[in-house]
C-alpha cells in the first residue's frame, strides 16, 4: 500500500487519519541526527532562505523522502528538532500534500493523470495497461517493489494527454507502444529518453514562426 | 491564419532558442530593467502598469497596477512578492511552458515587480511536480544574480532583490493565494478568511503581493514597450494584451497559443488549434479551467475578454479551453471534475468538505444508473448551499461543472435516470417485490 493514495480514496483532509502512523509528540523528541549529519549544509542553506525557520519545512521533508525514499517518523522527529517544532506540527503538514509519502513506494512511481482533460483523450485506457501489464491497480505496488501506481490529478500536462509523471520525470502523449517502451526502458535503464524536456507545445517550428 | 505580434511566447518560438542568459540578453531581455532600475522611481512603475491596463493571469483578472496600490505607504518593514506558479487548476498548462522555455522573462519581470512595491525578496510557489521547471528557475536565477540583474545592489543602483525557488508538494488549493502563503509558511495549505488582504497581512503577516507567473512575464515588455503600446493590443479597455490559451480535449492541435485577448472561441479552436479531431462536431467546451462552469456550441461567437465570457455566463480564469465532441457524456464530465474538487477540498468550511462528498455519492449514483428524479433537485440543493458560503473561492469554483450541465444538458441526466427507473422495474417485477 502507498502513503500517496489514489485520488480516489478519499479527500485530501481526511489523510492525516489515514497516515500509517501517528508519531508520538512525547517519545524521543530529539530524534536522531542522520539528516543533520550527512546534510548540515544543504539544511543551513535552505533553512536561510526564510526567516521564520518553519518555512523551510516542506524543503527539509523533500530532503529527507530524497534521503530515504519516504518520510520516516524519525525524520520528522529530527526536522521538528531542526526548526522547533513540536512534531504534530510536522505530522500535520506533511499529511496535507500527496507528493510527500510516508510510506515507501515502488522504485518507479507511475502517477497517472486521471482528470478530465486527460479522461478525454483516454487516461482511463493507459490505467487498465497498468493493469494488465503489471498487474497493478492504483494504490498498489508490484511485488518486486518496482512499480507503483497512483492516479493523480490534473498535472499541467493536458494537452499532451493522456500522460504520467514517473519519479520526477513526465512522459507525455502516451501511445501504447510508447508505453511499453517507458516500461522496459526503466526497468533496463532506469530511465527512458521519451521523458518531455523543456516543455513547450506546439513544438516551434520554422514556418509557424509566425502564428 | 491571422497575423498578430506574439509576445509572450515570441522569444522561445525561434528555433534554437534555450532560455539562456544569452539568449534572453540577445533578444533584447534585461532591457526594461536597465531602463527603470534606479532611475526611474518605483511609483511610476506601478503607474505605468496600472496604465498598461494588466489584469491578473491566474484566475480572478484583477487589475495588477490596482493590487499593488492596496499595499501601505510608507509601510517601514519587509514587504514579500509571493510569484504564483502553483498551475494546477485542469486544463491549464501555460506556466510550466513560460518557466521551463523562457525563465529570464520570468524573473525580469519579478525584479521589476519587486522594484515597484519595495519587496527584497521574492519567492516563486512552484508546484512540486514540476521539478524540471524549478531545476530550469534555480538555474537562471544563479546566471542572473552573477550577472548583477538578481541579489543585492543590482545593476549598482544599491536595489536589492533576492528571489528563491519553493517547491509545492501536490495540493491543488495551494493555488488560492492565501493557502499558498500557508503552505510557504510551512503549514497545511487551508486558505485564510479575507480580509485582512495578503496586501497588508500576507506571509509572515507583512505586506504581500501575489501575483500569477504569466501576468509577471508581461511587465518586461509593459516597461519596455510603453503601457499605451501595450493597452492598445487586445479588446481595450478592459481586457489588454494578450494572453496564453491552453486548449486540450477533441481538438487537431491542442497547445498554448497566445492570442489578443478579444478573439472568438470559434477563431482560437478551429483557426489555432486545427479544429475538431474527427467529424463529430463540437458539443461543449470550458473556457477558463475546471473552475469555469461549460459553455455549448453556440457560444462559440463569444470573445475571449474577461467581460464577455462573464456575460456568457462563465468566466476567462486561468485561460485553459477544453473542447467536447459531440457524443461526449456531460453528466460524466461534470463527474470528472466533481472528483477533482471532492479530493482537492482541504476540509476548513463544512459546505465544501460535507457538500463535495455528497455531490460526489449523488452524481456516481446517477452516473451508475441508480439515480432518482429527487436527486436532481438534491444536487442543485446542496450547490447553492455551497456557493458563496466558503471561506474560499474554491467553493464556487466546486459547483460550476455541476450546475452549467445541469442547466444545459439537463436532459441527459434526467436520460440517465429514467433508464434507472425503467431497469428497476424490471428488476423487481419478476422478483414480485412491492
Ligand atoms: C482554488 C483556487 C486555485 C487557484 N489556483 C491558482 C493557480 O494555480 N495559479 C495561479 O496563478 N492562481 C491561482 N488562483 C488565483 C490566486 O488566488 C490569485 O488570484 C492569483 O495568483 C493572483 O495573481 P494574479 O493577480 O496575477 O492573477 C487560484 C484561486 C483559487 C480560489
Ligand atoms: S471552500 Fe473548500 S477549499 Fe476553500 S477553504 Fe473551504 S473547504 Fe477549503
Ligand atoms: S488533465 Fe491530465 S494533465 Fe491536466
Amino acid at each position: 500500500m502507498l502513503a500517496r493514495r489514489a485520488a480516489s480514496e478519499g479527500p485530501r483532509w481526511t489523510r492525516a487519519v489515514r497516515a500509517p502512523s501517528i508519531p508520538s509528540p512525547w517519545v524521543g523528541r530529539q530524534g536522531s541526527q542522520m539528516l543533520k549529519e550527512k546534510y548540515q549544509e544543504e539544511i543551513d542553506e535552505i533553512i536561510s532562505r526564510y526567516p521564520v525557520k518553519r518555512s523551510a519545512l516542506i524543503p527539509l521533508l523533500y530532503l529527507a523522502q530524497r534521503d530515504e525514499g519516504f518520510i520516516s517518523e524519525a525524520a520528522m522527529k529530527e526536522i521538528a528538532g531542526l526548526l522547533r517544532l513540536t512534531p504534530p506540527q510536522v505530522y500535520e503538514t506533511a499529511t496535507f500534500y500527496t507528493m510527500l509519502n510516508l510510506k515507501r513506494v515502488g522504485k518507479f512511481h507511475l502517477q497517472v493523470c486521471k482528470s478530465l482533460m486527460c479522461a478525454l483523450a483516454g487516461s482511463d485506457t493507459v490505467i487498465g495497461w497498468v493493469k494488465t501489464k503489471l498487474g497493478i491497480g492504483p494504490g498498489e505496488t508490484t511485488s518486486d517493489g518496482l512499480f507503483s501506481l497512483s492516479a493523480v490529478e490534473c498535472l499541467a500536462a493536458c494537452g499532451t494527454a493522456p500522460m504520467m509523471q514517473v519519479n520526477e520525470d513526465y512522459y507525455e502523449r502516451l501511445t501504447e507502444e510508447r508505453f511499453d517502451r517507458i516500461l522496459a526502458d526503466l526497468k533496463r535503464d532506469g530511465t527512458c529518453s521519451l521523458k518531455t524536456g523543456p516543455f513547450m507545445w506546439p513544438e516551434p517550428v520554422a514556418v509557424k514562426g509566425e502564428t | 491564419m491571422p497575423k498578430h505580434e506574439l509576445i509572450l511566447l515570441k522569444n522561445m518560438m525561434q528555433l534554437g532558442y534555450t532560455g539562456s542568459l544569452q539568449d534572453y540578453e540577445r533578444a533584447g531581455g534585461y532591457q526594461a530593467l536597465r531602463k527603470v532600475v534606479g532611475k526611474v522611481p518605483p511609483a511610476d512603475v506601478t503607474a505605468m502598469v496600472m496604465k498598461s491596463g494588466l489584469r491578473g493571469r491566474g484566475g480572478a483578472g484583477f487589475p495588477t497596477g490596482v493590487k499593488w496600490g492596496f499595499l501601505p505607504k510608507g509601510y517601514q518593514g519587509p514587504r514579500y512578492l509571493c510569484c504564483n506558479a502553483d498551475e494546477s487548476e485542469p486544463g491549464t498548462f501555460k506556466d510550466r511552458q513560460l518557466i521551463e522555455r523562457d525563465p529570464h522573462q520570468i524573473l525580469e519581470g519579478i525584479v521589476l515587480a519587486c522594484y515597484a512595491i519595495g519587496a527584497e525578496t521574492a519567492y516563486i510557489y512552484i508546484r512540486g511536480e514540476f521539478v524540471l521547471g524549478a531545476r530550469i528557475l534555480e538555474q537562471a536565477i544563479a546566471e542572473a544574480r552573477t550577472a548583477g540583474y538578481i541579489g543585492t545592489n543590482i545593476l549598482g543602483a544599491g536595489i536589492t532583490a533576492n528571489v528563491w525557488v519553493h517547491r509545492g508538494a501536490g495540493a491543488y488549493i495551494c493555488g488560492e493565494e492565501t493557502a499558498l502563503l500557508e503552505s510557504l509558511e510551512g503549514k497545511r495549505g487551508l486558505p485564510r478568511v479575507k480580509p485582512p488582504f495578503p496586501a497588508t497581512h500576507g506571509l509572515y503577516n507583512k505586506p504581500t503581493v501575489v501575483n500569477n507567473i504569466e501576468t509577471l512575464a508581461n511587465l518586461p515588455h509593459i516597461v519596455g514597450r510603453g503601457p499605451e503600446w501595450f493597452a492598445s493590443i487586445g479588446s481595450p479597455p478592459k481586457s489588454t494584451g494578450t494572453r496564453v490559451f491552453c486548449v486540450s480535449g477533441h481538438v487537431n492541435e491542442p497547445g498554448n497559443y497566445e492570442v489578443p485577448m478579444g478573439i472568438t472561441f470559434r477563431e482560437l479552436i478551429y483557426e489555432h488549434a486545427g479544429g475538431m479531431r474527427s467529424d463529430k462536431p463540437l458539443k461543449a467546451f470550458i473556457p477558463g479551467g475546471a473552475s469555469a462552469p461549460f459553455l455549448t456550441a453556440n457560444h462559440l461567437d463569444v470573445k475571449l475578454d474577461f467581460e464577455s465570457v462573464a456575460a456568457a455566463g462563465s468566466m476567462l480564469g486561468s485561460g485553459g479551453v477544453t473542447v467536447m465532441e459531440e457524443g461526449t457524456d456531460m453528466v460524466w464530465a461534470a463527474l470528472r471534475l466533481m472528483e477533482f474538487f471532492y479530493h482537492e477540498s482541504c476540509g476548513k468550511c463544512s459546505p465544501c468538505r460535507e457538500g463535495s462528498s455528497w455531490l460526489v455519492q449523488t452524481m456516481r449514483r446517477i452516473v451508475a444508473k441508480r439515480g432518482r428524479m429527487e436527486d436532481l433537485e438534491t444536487l442543485v440543493d446542496l450547490c447553492k448551499n455551497i456557493e458563496g458560503r466558503t471561506v474560499c473561492a474554491f467553493g464556487d469554483a466546486s459547483v460550476a461543472p455541476i450546475m452549467s450541465t445541469l442547466k444545459h444538458w439537463r436532459a441527459e441526466y434526467v436520460t440517465l435516470i429514467q433508464e434507472a427507473e425503467a431497469a428497476n422495474l424490471i428488476k423487481l417485477e419478476p422478483a414480485g417485490r412491492h
